[in-house]
């Protein structure tokens, strides 16, 4: 190293850019281009790498496009039941499991979050096996005489649906719960006793005093989820392939059979791209704008 | 009995109810968490057919199901190349993003907090919007098909970014004044003191980026594309979406699956916990 590059490495170390550096290069190399160069594709027109320029056409075809279209209300049935039940849960469970005189807790604890350790791939298809025509579910529920008949569930649309989002919630229920649980044993014990000399029951502990004190982090889980949700791909691909008939295909999923499966239209696809995005950014700023929290700490 | 005490008891009876409920709600949700790892356990020892048609207990096919998967789907490839891609990912995307974590809460300057605000404004991208664009990059720089090019997107990390940031705020800087005033230089303070003193929250960042980059699937679905350089995901996904699949085989690849990021969650939990506090603080 000469003189020269040695001082200049001093003084990148010492104002601490080289520190935030590599972070920075690779996320505009691979985020911002990325995402610059899927906005010009999504003007282009064609298959393969036979391609023109388009302008908007494919911003129009979106409108026309019933897959596009079916896809979109389907990832959004998902997000809208599926966000609400599985963060409720959570929060239920995590304020039930907060109770210091309850047994079992740590119990208790473990084998709800006990589903994360699973990868996504591994219990998708763990779910699509019990959930075979003649599979342990159905066995299970007519034992209980809950059902009277097999309920077929990943060869109809509406049950496929429930499939997917009781797999989803199954997996993710005792991640939220975490979060919930280490943010409460941060309240002050005192404030809960002064409700209780004040008469309060458990349910208005619950809603004046743990979900107005957890808000940040309801906040945080609720943007995680929805962006998790919002891109929805591994769970459909191995539970159902996005059948029967396309109900519980997925964007994500849409975006890889235009690009990877169908003969490639990545400029179609690109669009489609953003088109999932802008949701995402959307959704996520006004549940920012909600809660009235910049997420600036 | 007079009223007072009547009052006092029907209290004690509610109170038992409640957490009668309480106990067999959690229970109910406890069963219905850990079925599944049991209905994984029983089905790698079942064949196929069996686990189609819901068999509850222990057959005598583990070992069948084991040798069916080493020869159908080159398994030990597999877990090689899981393996090889998680701890590559996990090392260096600690490195990158605490040393960006550090550097942007000890040297804050407007700049810097330009490039934090756009870096964590990416948490909103998803993945498969940025796919496409990267498969024709990467196919143009020879990097489909190739491990540097599954580890290269996954090395830096809004969200283990901000991990690092939010716990290097409780980090006392008058550390950093006197090891300076000691002569230490910047990244000796990081390298010799820092790193040293925030273990537990990179024993969390690293459960976190172990889970995510052993289970990561749609990246390296689309760009890993030869027999030779697929991950276990990709593995048990080919066999689970074939037009019969054997459930025997799979079951055994779920169970191999699982076994590292269960592992990792036990041995490391109470730092996982504690450090997950930290950062929502």
């Amino acid at each position: 190293m000469n003189r020269k590059t040695s001082k200049s490495w001093f003084r990148l170390a010492s104002n601490g850019w080289a520190f935030v550096l590599p972070s920075i290069v690779l996320f505009l190399w691979l985020v911002l281009w990325p995402m610059i160069s899927a906005f010009l594709m999504s003007l282009q027109k064609g298959k393969g790498t036979v391609t023109e320029f388009a302008g908007l056409d494919n911003y129009i075809r979106l409108f026309h496009d019933p897959v596009f279209i079916s896809s979109t209300i389907n990832t959004i049935t998902y997000f809208i039941i599926q966000v609400p039940i599985m963060l409720i849960l959570a929060l239920i469970i995590s304020s039930i499991l907060n109770n210091p005189r309850l047994r079992f807790r740590g119990f208790f604890r473990t084998a709800i979050f006990v589903p994360c350790v699973t990868s996504l791939v591994a219990y998708s298809l763990l779910f699509k096996s019990m959930f075979a025509p003649d599979g342990i579910i159905n066995q299970v529920l007519m034992a209980m005489h809950i059902i009277s008949e097999p309920i077929p569930w990943l060869l109809e649309t509406f049950w496929a649906k429930v499939v997917i989002i009781f797999a989803i919630t199954w997996r993710w229920t005792g991640y939220n719960m975490i979060f919930y649980l280490s943010s409460m044993q941060n309240i002050d014990k005192g404030v809960y006793e002064a409700a209780e000399i004040d008469g309060a029951g458990a349910w208005h502990k619950f809603w004046y005093i743990t979900v107005p004190l957890l808000k940040p982090v309801i906040l945080l889980t609720a943007i995680q989820s929805t962006t998790g949700t919002l891109q929805l791909f591994d769970e459909v691909v191995n539970i159902t392939s996005g059948g029967p008939a396309n109900s519980t295909m997925t964007i994500s999923q849409y975006i890889y059979n235009l690009s990877f499966k169908y003969a490639p239209d990545f400029g179609y696809a690109s669009t489609v791209s953003y088109a999932i995005f802008i949701m995402v950014a959307v959704l996520s700023l006004i549940q920012m704008k909600v809660s009235g929290d910049r997420n600036d700490k | 009995m007079t009223n007072k005490q009547t009052v006092i008891n029907t209290g004690k009876t509610r109170k038992r109810v409640i957490y009668a409920v309480q106990y067999l709600f959690l229970g109910i949700i406890s069963i219905v968490s850990i079925f599944p790892f049991a209905w994984m356990i029983i089905g790698s020892t079942n064949k196929s057919m069996d686990i189609t048609l819901g068999k509850m207990t222990f057959g005598d096919q583990f070992f069948i199901n084991l040798k069916n998967l080493l020869e159908a789907g080159d398994l030990l490839t597999c877990l090689k190349n899981s393996a090889i891609l998680s701890i590559f990912i996990t090392c260096l995307s600690m490195l990158v993003c605490s040393l960006a974590g550090y550097g942007f809460v000890v040297y804050q300057s407007k700049k810097k907090e330009f490039f934090f605000s756009l870096i964590l404004l990416s948490m909103m991208i998803p993945t498969s919007s940025l796919v496409i664009p990267m498969f024709k990059m990467f196919n143009g720089m020879q990097l489909l098909n190739t491990k540097i090019g599954v580890v290269l997107p996954a090395l830096s990390t809004a969200f283990l970014i901000f991990f690092f940031r939010q716990n290097t705020k409780n980090f006392p800087f008058e550390t950093i004044q006197s090891a300076r005033i000691d002569g230490l230089g910047e990244f000796g303070i990081f390298f010799k003191i820092y790193m040293p003193m925030m273990k537990s929250t990179y024993a969390a960042a690293a459960i976190i980026t172990f889970m995510s980059s052993w289970n990561n699937y749609m990246w390296p679905l689309i760009s890993l594309q030869t027999k030779d350089q697929r991950t276990l995901p990709l593995l048990i996904s080919s066999l689970g979406t074939a037009y019969t699949p054997d459930y025997g085989m799979i079951m055994v690849g779920i169970i191999i699956t699982t076994i590292p990021s269960a592992l990792i969650f036990f041995l490391m939990q109470k730092n996982f916990v504690n450090s997950m506090m930290g950062s929502v603080k």
